[in-house]
């Protein structure tokens, strides 16, 4: 399997990856070697064989719905690019038109 | 003092032969002297560790309780949360994240009267074998400085082999504390999947990765697990199963111990050197009456190429929540929301963390997901069968842990594919969740030394230890140290 240039775009417009073209140059070899390599395993049958997502059986963990301290406001946007009072401060979601 | 192993420091604390401020201030000098060199730490606050070497002092003098790694320093891989102090990944998207709150490791180290010298260097969010991929510099190999150490906890394994701290934690998701222990010539164990929580810990591949202990012997390795294991709700996967006392019966070798060596683990691409050190290994485990058991992993050889695609894929999901709108990078150009994602991780990632978001988001994406994703968890469940079968004949699996020796720096940083293939022998043990130590057997010509793998059954961790133990107290290769000032 190998990438084309467009494909490569594509895949990081998914990705939310901002790429420069020289990125992109490199990438697109370097991207269609792991995939060629990776491609051996479509030579094993794997017919009827369950895919197995986890290691160890891990079923759902319930605990008690109890109210319990939660991290303060001040330490929840500490880390904030931009904090506006109380909140984060993002682009806005929606445009106008 | 910093050639002596955590349990000889707790012994000489418990005789009031030394005090933990002087051990830490130790450490400390041979941080300074050492870092020029290895540059293993990324953050180390010297008078935050003396301060807390203090308080140790200070509970003995009034005769409180104290915890199990009283006054022992300990370099902890900068992926694990610690409140209040930078943690990057390695990423300079992190550059200036300091956590709300502490990873669960980190409380149960505090709790245990450790002494957190410092933030260990790492490829960026543990996505690497060489520690190259960090964004911040380049950790030297203790034995040979123009090496690499390993990666992607190549921090936390110099810093022990450099001895700069005598213990350290490591994050372990395709072979990142085997892998550096072996090229480092210290002890590296990965516990089994769910032993350890990860909760605090920056998330690469959340069904693979594992926090366990760098260590210079085995006892001490021991040590360092005993005191992070266990079980916390705070991460669902956590298993709720006691820890036992590894420390107590570590010293007990296992009668009848049969060894299973599978075929696939000694193939092309093994050095010669590095094969002539395990086997030789083996002829020991063989004088202490262990059996070896022709064991085979029959579809190891697709492992490699499985967990290529299991892990990025999990990494491109992980890694979406670094899109610079509550912590981490943003972007200082102006744009829309989905430009400033874009341009703020464009900005903020190195070239590996691109490549497996790419390839992570590729073999996820509509048309791809049946042909590679759950392809490749299909692979996964024949490799976890492979051991099932095999443990069935034996009660631990050995081979190499890497394929070679320590390589220079800069040898495969423009081959991706070529880097991928250092973890050759590592990746399978994290796909089917096993426990798996690396252990120091030996040395090349060239001085650098070479590690045994040892894998067993899920939750043997006890029986690892025991049986890592019986080698070491025939061969201890850790009086052998590298000439570093």
């Amino acid at each position: 399997m190998s990438l084309d240039a467009e494909e490569v775009k594509k895949v990081a417009r998914l990705a939310r990856l901002e790429l420069a073209e020289a990125d992109l140059a490199r990438l697109q070899p370097q991207l269609s070697a792991i995939l060629a390599y990776v491609d051996q395993l479509q030579a094993l049958p794997t017919a009827g064989v369950e895919p197995l997502a986890h290691p160890i059986p891990v079923s759902n963990a319930f605990r008690d719905d109890v109210p319990a301290p939660s991290l303060p406001v001040d330490e929840a946007l500490a880390n904030a690019p931009n904090r506006i009072g109380n909140h984060f401060g993002v682009p806005a979601v929606f445009s106008h038109d | 003092m910093i050639e002596k192993t955590a349990t000889e420091l707790l012994a000489l604390q418990d005789s009031k032969s030394i005090r933990a401020v002087e051990i830490t201030e130790a450490f400390l000098a041979a941080i300074r002297r050492r870092e020029p060199t290895l540059q293993a730490f990324l953050h180390v606050d010297e008078a935050a560790a003396i301060e807390q070497a203090k308080a140790v002092d200070a509970k003995r003098e009034a005769g409180q309780p104290l915890g199990a790694l009283a006054g022992i320093p300990v370099a902890v891989k900068d992926v694990l949360c610690v409140k209040g102090v930078r943690t990057t990944a390695g990423s300079r998207i992190l550059e200036n994240f300091h956590p709300p709150y502490h990873a669960h490791a980190i409380e149960r180290l505090l709790a245990a009267d450790a002494v957190l010298i410092g933030k260990t260097n790492m490829d960026e969010f543990a996505m690497g074998s060489s520690t190259e991929n960090s964004a911040y510099r380049k950790t030297r190999n203790p034995w040979n400085p123009d090496c690499i150490p390993g990666g992607s906890s190549g921090g936390s394994a110099a810093a022990v082999a450099g001895g700069e701290a005598p213990l350290s934690l490591g994050t372990d998701t395709g072979g990142s504390i085997r892998q550096p222990a072996a090229l480092c010539g210290i002890v590296g164990m990965k516990p089994t999947y769910g032993r350890v929580s990860r909760y605090g810990l920056i998330a690469f591949a959340s069904s693979l990765d594992q926090i366990g202990p760098f260590a210079r012997t085995v006892e001490d390795a021991a040590r360092l697990l005993e005191a992070v294991a266990g079980h916390d709700p705070r991460d669902s996967t956590s298993v709720n199963r006691p820890v036992p006392a590894y420390t107590r019966s570590v010293n007990q070798p296992v009668r009848g111990l049969r060894i299973g060596v599978p075929k696939e683990f000694f193939g092309d691409g093994l050095d010669v050197e590095v094969g002539a050190a395990v086997q030789t290994a083996l002829k020991e485990y063989e004088k202490l009456g262990a059996t070896l058991v022709d064991v085979s992993l029959p579809h190891s050889p697709y492992a490699l190429a499985a967990y290529y695609i299991v892990a990025p894929a999990e990494a491109s999901s992980n890694l979406a929540r670094f899109d610079g709108m509550h912590y981490g990078h943003r972007t200082k150009r102006k744009a829309d929301l989905i430009g400033t994602y874009s341009q703020s991780r464009g900005e903020g990632f190195g070239p590996e963390v691109k490549r497996r978001i790419m390839i992570g988001t590729y073999v996820l994406s509509s048309g791809y997901k049946d042909a590679y994703y759950v392809k490749a968890l299909q692979v996964r469940r024949l490799v976890k069968q492979d051991f099932d079968r095999a443990f069935e004949r034996c009660d631990v699996i050995m081979g190499p842990t890497t394929p070679t020796a320590a390589f220079p720096l800069g040898a495969k940083q423009d081959d991706p594919l070529a880097m991928y293939l250092s973890d050759v022998y590592t990746v399978s043990c994290n796909l089917a969740g096993l426990p798996g130590l690396s252990l120091p057997c030996g040395f090349t010509a060239n001085g650098l030394p070479i590690g045994l793998q040892l894998l067993a059954a899920p939750f043997e961790e006890e029986n690892l230890f025991r049986i890592a133990r019986m080698y070491e107290s025939v061969a201890d290769w850790s009086a052998r140290r590298p000439a570093l000032a």
